[in-house]
């Protein structure tokens, strides 16, 4: 626990807020990617710390958020079926499909459990014998390595009732098809400091490179935070546009080699759709035929539908920067983390459900 | 409200159960005494007050660290009795048993109600027993009713609240919370994560009569944490809240477990804990007499009551940065107490 006080340093963190106070002289705005910064700035209070010209909007790296209905629907189903136990994050429960969510479901007798991991899952296959776990596997690179060595792990213990529903997503393709869009304006790149541990700063380069954008990797302290802002402001400044990497301490500029090579072994790249972003190609991954039997759309001949989001639910244009939640008729009015309407919302990391939480006005 | 049937977030104490509270139980119970919502009631009798509160018991696991569902049973209660300043005397013990529980199990719950009510000083009075077929309960649910005495000239209620008051914590929090969450979720944390469940009846007597003018309001910030307690009081009383992070007592161990599972210590319960506020002249005064108690020896001053934002907590925040806190809603929490 000692980089967390270390990071955490109330004298450090507001020299860093003075000195990036110092150097905004102009309007910027910034992407923070990950569902993790965003909860992060606004947990430790950082809103009221930053510079008025200095304005940040959330990107899509809110794994329940850019997860689309079509893949809610299709968990709920999956749930439904009898023998089938659903083990899952928590985030994922209360998240509304076109007919209620998980957490509906388990009212209704589904059987839904909450784990804290792909591996918890497996265990809890092994103790029942006799039902189908299954696993809605949600997230990015960060996730992705250990949901790969739980299939592995199944396998080396021959549980044959778990099953994997792979959901996963990658970043950069996502990245590449938000900056090819027009009318993103921004200067710059927060970087998610934990799918940068895996994948490495090097990921990001294309990003400098053809689109001149600024990208620095942070981590999820405040310190960290606004260090970052501080590099990414000056790279502004310089009319420089490069990858830096703040967060030395997990992310290298290779990645992790060998959880690269668990994702390998276990996916394989697939066009996947994302809430907001529609279909992108490659930015999904499948179960590799070779591990089919742990693959559920292959086991139970699942169908993923292409629907609709919720009506008037605005979480796509959110998650990619055309809007902030406030800019959305339903939020904190039909939409309030007690009835969520739409995803960002209802999980932890969800723009909506955080500037619901800590970020409307003091005043009442 | 939207949903047509009982969902878990119902019971988690957080919005969703306040507003089953207040949409169905009080539009049709409704009373001055009930709609107060009050940790006890408190009933006026020709020969004085009485404080009057019920509670249940559901946690899972029943045997956790620290203690088990019969020890929750007991202090739960006594403590809401004494959350009005009240000194309880009697406690009522119901119990629904599933089907297959084992005997030996009931018997050590039974030895853990025998211990906290002999040490509390507080009698089990009156009991009753259900049994239900398997599957239709999970092992044992308990519900203990209490009553208590309120001294002459105590007045203490969310509604006292008022501007200027000092914000206190009788220890550390999130520590029940964290200690049944890291058991479910079956992750071992180097150091000692337990349940803080404990009696304050003593406390808050030796408070009571020894500053009786010092105390305007207490609360167990039970399910909800303290984030919830706070908003509770907040908007019952429309006063502001000015908290600083730094100044709330956490043990290491506890906020390591948070930062793993993604937990924010604000929304975990205690179960041994009261925040009071407390009138500005009293506070040192208070806060050197908890500290000398074994229940309050962590007690901290962590805030202060504000006239605006009116209904607001607002909170400093460690690193020097400022927000809002909101009250617990829908985080798929398992049963806790």
């Amino acid at each position: 626990m000692r980089h967390l006080y270390e990071f955490r340093d109330r004298g450090l963190t507001i020299s860093l807020a003075t000195e990036l106070d110092r150097i905004v002289d102009r309007p910027i705005r910034f992407m923070e990617v990950c569902g993790t910064h965003t909860m992060a700035i606004f947990r430790h209070g950082l809103r009221s710390m930053l510079p008025e010209d200095l304005h940040l909007i959330s990107g899509p790296g809110c794994p329940v958020c850019v997860t689309p209905t079509g893949h809610i629907d299709a968990f709920i189903r999956v749930a439904c079926m009898p023998g089938v136990t659903v083990a899952t994050f928590g985030d994922l429960v209360r998240v509304p499909g076109t007919n209620g969510s998980l957490a509906r479901a388990g009212s209704q007798g589904a059987r839904i459990e909450v784990v804290y991991s792909p591996i918890d899952a497996l265990n809890l296959a092994e103790q029942r014998p006799k039902d189908l776990v299954v696993f809605p596997a949600i997230g990015f690179e960060a996730t992705i390595p250990g949901v790969a060595a739980t299939i592995l792990e199944a396998r080396r213990r021959k549980i044959q009732n778990f099953a994997v529903f792979s959901a996963h997503k990658l970043m950069p393709p996502a990245l590449e098809a938000l900056m090819s869009q027009s009318g993103l304006e921004i200067q710059g790149l927060l970087c998610p400091g934990h799918v940068s541990t895996i994948i490495g700063a090097n990921a990001y380069r294309f990003l400098s490179m053809r689109y001149h954008l600024p990208c620095v990797i942070a981590g999820f302290e405040p310190a960290d935070i606004i260090h970052a802002l501080i590099l990414l402001t000056r790279q502004v400044r310089y009319g420089r546009a490069e990858v830096e990497n703040a967060y030395p301490r997990a992310a290298g500029w290779e990645g992790n080699a060998r959880a690269q090579g668990l994702m390998q072994e276990v996916f394989e790249p697939v066009d996947a759709e994302w809430r907001g972003m529609g279909i992108i190609p490659g930015s999904g991954l499948a179960i590799q035929p070779e591990f089919s039997e742990f693959d559920i759309t292959k086991r139970l001949d699942i169908e993923i539908p292409q629907v609709q989001g919720p009506e008037g639910c605005r979480c796509g244009e959110i998650l990619i920067g055309q809007c902030m939640p406030s800019d959305c008729h339903l939020f904190a009015t039909v939409c309030t983390p007690l009835d969520p309407i739409g995803p960002c919302m209802v999980s932890t990391e969800g723009a909506c459900a955080a500037y619901y939480r800590y970020g409307r006005s003091f005043s009442s | 409200m939207k949903n047509k049937i009982i969902l878990l977030e119902h019971g988690s104490g957080g919005l969703a159960g306040q507003e089953l509270i207040s949409r169905l139980f009080l539009t049709h119970l409704g009373n001055p005494v009930l709609s107060a919502l009050e940790d006890s009631a408190i009933i006026e009798t020709s020969t004085g007050r009485l404080a009057f509160s019920t509670d249940s018991y559901t946690v899972d696991p029943i045997f956790f660290p620290g203690g088990d569902i019969g020890l929750l049973a007991v202090h739960g209660t006594i403590n809401d009795i004494a959350m009005r300043g009240a000194y309880p005397i009697c406690l009522s013990l119901g119990v629904i048993l599933e089907e297959g529980l084992l005997i030996s199990d009931l018997e050590n719950i039974v030895l853990s109600i025998k211990e906290a009510s002999e040490k509390a000083g507080v009698p089990v009075v009156t009991g009753d027993t259900k049994v239900v077929p398997k599957g239709k309960g999970d092992k044992i649910f308990i519900n203990t009713s209490g009553i208590g005495i309120v001294p002459d000239g105590v007045n203490i209620s969310v509604k006292e609240a008022r501007p200027g008051d000092i914000i206190m914590l009788s220890g550390t929090i999130a520590d029940h919370g964290v200690a049944i969450l890291t058991r479910r979720a079956g992750i071992s944390i180097q150091g000692d994560l337990k349940s803080d469940t404990m009696a304050l009846h003593r406390l808050v007597q030796l408070l009571v009569e020894t500053l009786p003018e010092a105390v305007h309001t207490l609360r167990d910030p039970t399910r909800g944490g303290i984030a919830t307690a706070f908003n509770e009081i907040a908007k019952t009383a429309g006063v502001g809240m000015d908290i600083d992070e730094s100044k709330i007592p956490i043990r290491p161990e506890v906020e390591a477990a948070c930062e793993l599972l993604g937990l924010d210590p604000l929304y975990l319960a205690s179960e041994g804990k009261f925040l009071a506020l407390i009138a500005p002249e009293y506070a040192a005064q208070a806060l050197d007499m908890i500290r000398l108690q074994p229940e309050g020896r962590d007690a901290a001053i962590v805030g202060r009551v504000t006239k605006d934002p009116a209904s607001r907590v607002v909170l400093k925040t460690a690193v020097g940065g400022a927000r809002l806190v909101e009250s617990l809603s829908g985080e798929p929490l398992p049963r806790i107490c």
